[in-house]
């Protein structure tokens, strides 16, 4: 729809569109929150094979992180739940800058596309 | 997530339903639950207020920690008047997530030339027409009280979320007298933001645009308890 180039596609159109055209594709999905984290719980990033992705996870923070994480999920390896934060040791290199937490689900979307 | 259950979302989704997605955080497989299958669900107690609340969160149960992510429909924008300020504020509301009807019985302004794929009605904005619920936001901008007046009762007797006219303060208080006259009281009518928009000193239409959609999106964040609805009282007889 006209309005939508601007603000991206919605994540989980996406993901559908992708696994018709036959791409491996990982949802990365917020399911916790702790102190100021930049995107709410239930916020998605989709992710395929090649790294290409939609939709965020926080305000650019750890998307990095998620995205190298999720290429090897939409591959094949099982799904995983990523902690970023402050009190991370990761966090000095892909932490939250606002002091927050988060935890991300990272799962394959299973199953066959139709043709 | 399997594919399946993610078309089904997604359809859901297209169809303004509300439904659940239950993932366990172990990497078994999840489940899709539609609002009105959540009393007979293993996760009843859970489900119920989530859906009525709308917030996703994490739930620990017997086998293990789970996710439920709620998905509503969003928020729906009806703008009466398919005017140059409505060019910009629908691609604008669009981007922002509310779902866009306009409508404008004026066949040379509703035009699919102006509105490219939008959701355009050229017909008379009234209350079966538009379909008004408390998760809508109407905004009139048409400047013919004709067209605005019946939108604006409906939106009030809908308790819609947020009503917007367009129109100098001088415009505002002839509509004021005529909705005094059709049985509003002032606290109705107090409900009404006008001159509409922000105060940021818009000028260009696109900026009338950012004014009203930023008034609308304070609305929807900031005033969560949507005001109760309201009826016309027919003035009584003295």
């Amino acid at each position: 729809m006209t309005g939508l180039a601007m603000a991206g596609e919605d994540p989980l159109d996406v993901a559908e569109r992708w696994r018709a055209e036959g791409r491996k594709v990982a949802l990365a999905t917020v399911v916790d929150t702790w102190g100021s984290a930049p995107r709410p719980v239930g916020s998605h990033l989709v992710i395929d094979g090649e790294g290409a992705f939609e939709g965020s996870v926080s305000g650019g923070c750890v998307e990095g992180a998620v995205v190298a994480e999720a290429v090897d999920i939409a591959a094949g390896a099982p799904a995983r739940l990523l902690e970023f934060g402050i009190a991370d040791e990761t966090a000095w290199e892909v932490g939250l800058s606002c002091g927050g937490t988060i935890r991300i689900y990272v799962e394959p979307l299973d199953g066959e596309a139709d043709a | 997530m399997k594919l399946a259950d993610l078309a089904a979302l997604n359809e859901a989704r297209a169809k303004r339903r509300t439904v659940a997605v239950v993932t366990p955080l172990d990497g078994s497989p999840g489940r899709l639950v539609a609002a009105a299958d959540a009393a007979s669900d293993p996760l009843a107690a859970e489900l119920g207020p989530r859906f009525a609340s709308g917030k996703s969160g994490r739930v620990t149960t017997d086998t293990g920690d789970v996710f439920i992510r709620i998905h509503r429909p969003a928020p729906r924008l009806t703008v009466i008047g398919a005017v140059h300020v409505t060019q910009a504020l629908a691609p604008m509301a669009t981007a922002a997530g509310f779902d866009v009807t306009i409508v404008d019985p004026r066949t040379a302004f509703a035009t699919p030339e102006r509105f490219g794929d939008f959701n355009l009605l050229a017909e008379w904005p009234d209350a079966d027409l538009l379909a008004l619920d408390d998760q809508t936001a109407v905004a009139t901008l048409t400047h013919d009280p004709k067209i605005d007046d019946p939108a604006i009762i409906a939106a009030l007797e809908a308790g819609c979320f947020y009503v917007g006219a367009l129109g100098s303060r001088k415009t505002h208080a002839k509509r004021v007298d005529r909705l005094k006259e059709a049985g509003f009281d002032d606290e109705a009518i107090g409900r009404i933001h006008a001159p509409i928009g922000l105060p940021i000193g818009a000028a260009a239409p696109a900026e009338i645009a950012v004014a009203v959609l930023a008034e609308i999106i304070e609305a929807l964040r900031k005033g969560m308890t949507p005001p109760p609805a309201v009826r016309a009282e027919k003035a009584t007889a003295a």
